[in-house]
């Protein structure tokens, strides 16, 4: 965070604010646990030790640096801008999701928890705090809806190798937003001993700045890793967004560049006239899981199903800042289809020997449709935010494909 | 005076009943609720996403979509309960979403049209007061807080500042319908709580029987019961108000005979 005073990095206000967004709006038997983990935050922050904790752990056991690719056969075959990704992919486990699981289970243990829970969607950021909690010898119940405990098995059966309680929520559409209201449910009914890991820059204050704050590593290396392969900063910046931590973190050491110009990419899923998960695209700002932001949902304010191939996008809100980034006009957020990423997905395979995420096929969908627009003295870092070794089983389906 | 100090200046402490608006013949459970002797009635806005409840509220939440309940319906169900019953106070419970997505003023405003007394919204806590605090109370609708086991005494003031009608104490942290708090923690926080305030204060969250109601009502202004009478209503559906009533009933008369049975 800077203290510059027309800095677009000093969010959010005292309050919890980023403009009209974010907030904590919970119930009161969480609000004083809330102003707890704050000054929690605030003093982990001040504190050094802390950060070498975070450091160390990130360096040595999810290795870190992540690389900063030049993705070449991908940008001679578009023809345009020179395309680097970032390998958020090759992260221990698999994705950037691990970051902020580091950072919030070294807070956990600095307010003396004793428990850890967290929702997932897909399951990684499930298996990514269920990894956190073994290595910390912490117990952890993870909330997934039963449609997405059905639908992804090898990260459910992972997570109970780590050791984690894997609860199949049954409420409501039994997915991501169920999970979550489920989590807090739970938290509700045990704050004294309970650490809640939430997965992305969503929920009450402090949560979206925290996560923030500790998947900003991305965009730090980024901008060095660049500045050391072509001596400047790149032109643009493109990062899927679902709640939209990975694409916080690479976006927010670049929100006071200028010229860096940057995209978020929300899933289309049928398209925007169809069953989508584009919340800036197709909601409007409402009140959900804490935090004031842009969601899907009826004239009633009555909150709507969310679509995407990708379970890591399928939730019907986004994070706060995302939401003013938005309204000020710093990020475009573009929508990309199911069947756009899915095409993407076998194109970064074959030209690179690199299987995305389908999260992350969003953004090399966006990819590919800007930067033949560019010229080729342009440059695109583009968030390659997990590997896609969990979706093959998606894709095969879509394929048509019977393993 | 209110419709809310009439209730709370009755000679004996208060039943607040709650039911989800929608679910069930809404109509005539609230009449059933005033029959067997409810004192203040809170009716739940259906939300899909209902995160401070446990699973009776939840279903009767999906139950009430399902059947396409709209605010507008709400509104609707609300004056026709005010015209056929001056006096009863009645509140709105919910969440924010619904409540502010066609701004605070518009739903203060329709609220005070319907003729509806109190707001309870279960996530907007002091902190995010402007949301619809201000709106609410230059309306003439009080907004009821919460306060809960982990409110404590450095924290009380801000749950006050700008509470009104009752203060609604949430006797376990949890969410609706689960345990029940242990009766010394109860009488411990009630005193605590009327030590800050002159508000009346009910206390509610897994309260089922009249056992229970007769217990907290003697320290109590007031005891508010809402999954057992959800439970009901899942049972006998649209043919649930004779049901309701009677429970009603058993419950107001221990709760109207508990300071006597205390003395």
């Amino acid at each position: 965070m800077t203290d510059l005073p027309n800095s677009l990095r000093s969010g959010p206000d005292a309050r919890g604010h980023f403009g009209q967004f974010g907030g904590r709006y919970v119930a009161e038997t969480l609000m004083p646990l809330i102003l707890d983990l704050e000054r929690h935050h605030r003093a982990a922050q001040a504190d050094p030790a802390f950060k070498a904790e975070f450091d160390y752990l990130l360096k040595h056991y999810v290795g870190r640096p992540s690389p900063l690719w030049f993705a070449e056969r991908l940008t001679e075959h578009l023809g345009g801008a020179k395309i680097y990704l970032k390998r958020e992919d090759l992260n221990h486990t698999g994705a950037h999701k691990i970051n902020n699981c580091i950072g919030q289970i070294l807070l956990a243990k600095r307010m003396g928890k004793t428990k850890i829970i967290a929702e997932t969607g897909a399951g990684q950021h499930g298996v990514a705090t269920a990894t956190v909690a073994a290595l910390f010898g912490l117990p952890c119940t993870i909330f997934m809806g039963a449609v997405d405990v059905a639908r992804q098995q090898p990260n459910v059966f992972r997570m109970k190798l780590l050791g984690a309680e894997v609860v199949a929520v049954e409420s409501g559409a039994k997915t991501l937003k169920d999970a979550m209201n489920e989590a807090l449910r739970h938290w509700v009914a045990n704050v004294h001993d309970t650490f809640y890991i939430i997965g992305t820059v969503a929920g009450p204050h402090p949560y979206p700045e925290l996560v923030r704050d500790f998947q900003s590593v991305i965009g730090d290396e980024a901008r060095e890793q660049i500045l050391e392969a072509e001596g400047r900063l790149p032109d643009m910046l493109i990062a899927p967004v679902g709640g939209g931590s990975n694409a916080i973190g690479l976006f927010h050491p670049f929100l006071d560049d200028a010229d860096v110009e940057i995209v978020g990419v929300e899933a289309a899923g049928e398209g925007l006239d169809g069953k989508h998960a584009a919340s800036l695209a197709g909601g409007r700002p409402g009140i959900l899981h804490g935090n004031k932001t842009y969601l899907l949902q009826d004239e009633d304010g009555q909150i709507t199903e969310a679509h995407s191939i990708s379970a890591g996008l399928d939730y019907p809100g986004i994070g706060p800042e995302h939401s003013w980034l938005h309204e000020i006009g710093r990020v475009r957020y573009e929508p990309v289809t199911d069947a756009e990423a899915l095409a993407s997905f076998q194109k970064l395979t074959r030209l690179e020997g690199i299987i995305p995420a389908l999260e992350s096929a969003h953004a090399i969908a966006a990819a590919e449709r800007i930067a033949p627009t560019l010229g080729k003295d342009k440059i695109i870092i583009v968030n390659c935010s997990g590997r896609g070794d969990k979706d093959i089983f998606t894709v095969a389906d879509a394929l048509g494909v019977d393993l | 005076m209110t419709r809310f100090t009439a209730a709370f200046a009755k000679p004996h402490p208060a039943l607040v009943a709650f039911i989800t608006a929608g679910d069930g013949d809404t109509a005539a459970n609230l009449d059933a609720l005033v029959a067997g002797g409810a004192d203040v009635i809170e009716l739940g806005m259906p939300f899909t996403d209902p995160m401070a409840d446990g699973p009776a509220i939840q279903a009767a939440n999906l139950r009430s979509l399902a059947k396409g309940t709209t605010t507008a319906d709400i509104f609707v169900i609300a004056a026709a309960f005010r015209a056929r019953h001056p006096e009863t106070p009645l509140v709105l419970m919910g969440y924010a979403n619904p409540m502010t997505i066609r701004g605070g003023d518009w739903f203060a405003a329709e609220c005070a049209k319907a003729g509806v007394d109190g707001v309870i919204c279960v996530d907007i806590p002091a902190e995010e007061d402007p949301e619809l605090g201000p709106a609410l109370r230059s309306a003439g609708v009080d907004l009821i807080r919460l306060a809960t086991p982990t409110t404590d005494t450095a924290r009380l003031p801000a749950v006050l500042s700008g509470a009104g009608g009752f203060l609604y104490y949430v006797s376990v942290a949890g969410i609706t319908g689960q345990q029940q708090a242990a009766q010394a923690s109860i009488d411990e926080a009630v005193a605590r709580l009327k030590a800050e305030t002159d508000l009346p204060v009910a206390v509610g969250f897994g309260v089922r029987t009249p056992e229970q109601a007769t217990q907290i009502a003697k320290v109590a202004d007031g005891v508010v019961v809402g999954s057992a009478f959800i439970d009901i209503i899942a049972e006998h559906g649209d043919a649930a108000a004779p049901y309701v009533e009677t429970f009603t009933r058993s419950l107001a008369d221990a709760i109207h005979g508990a300071k006597e049975i205390a003395a």
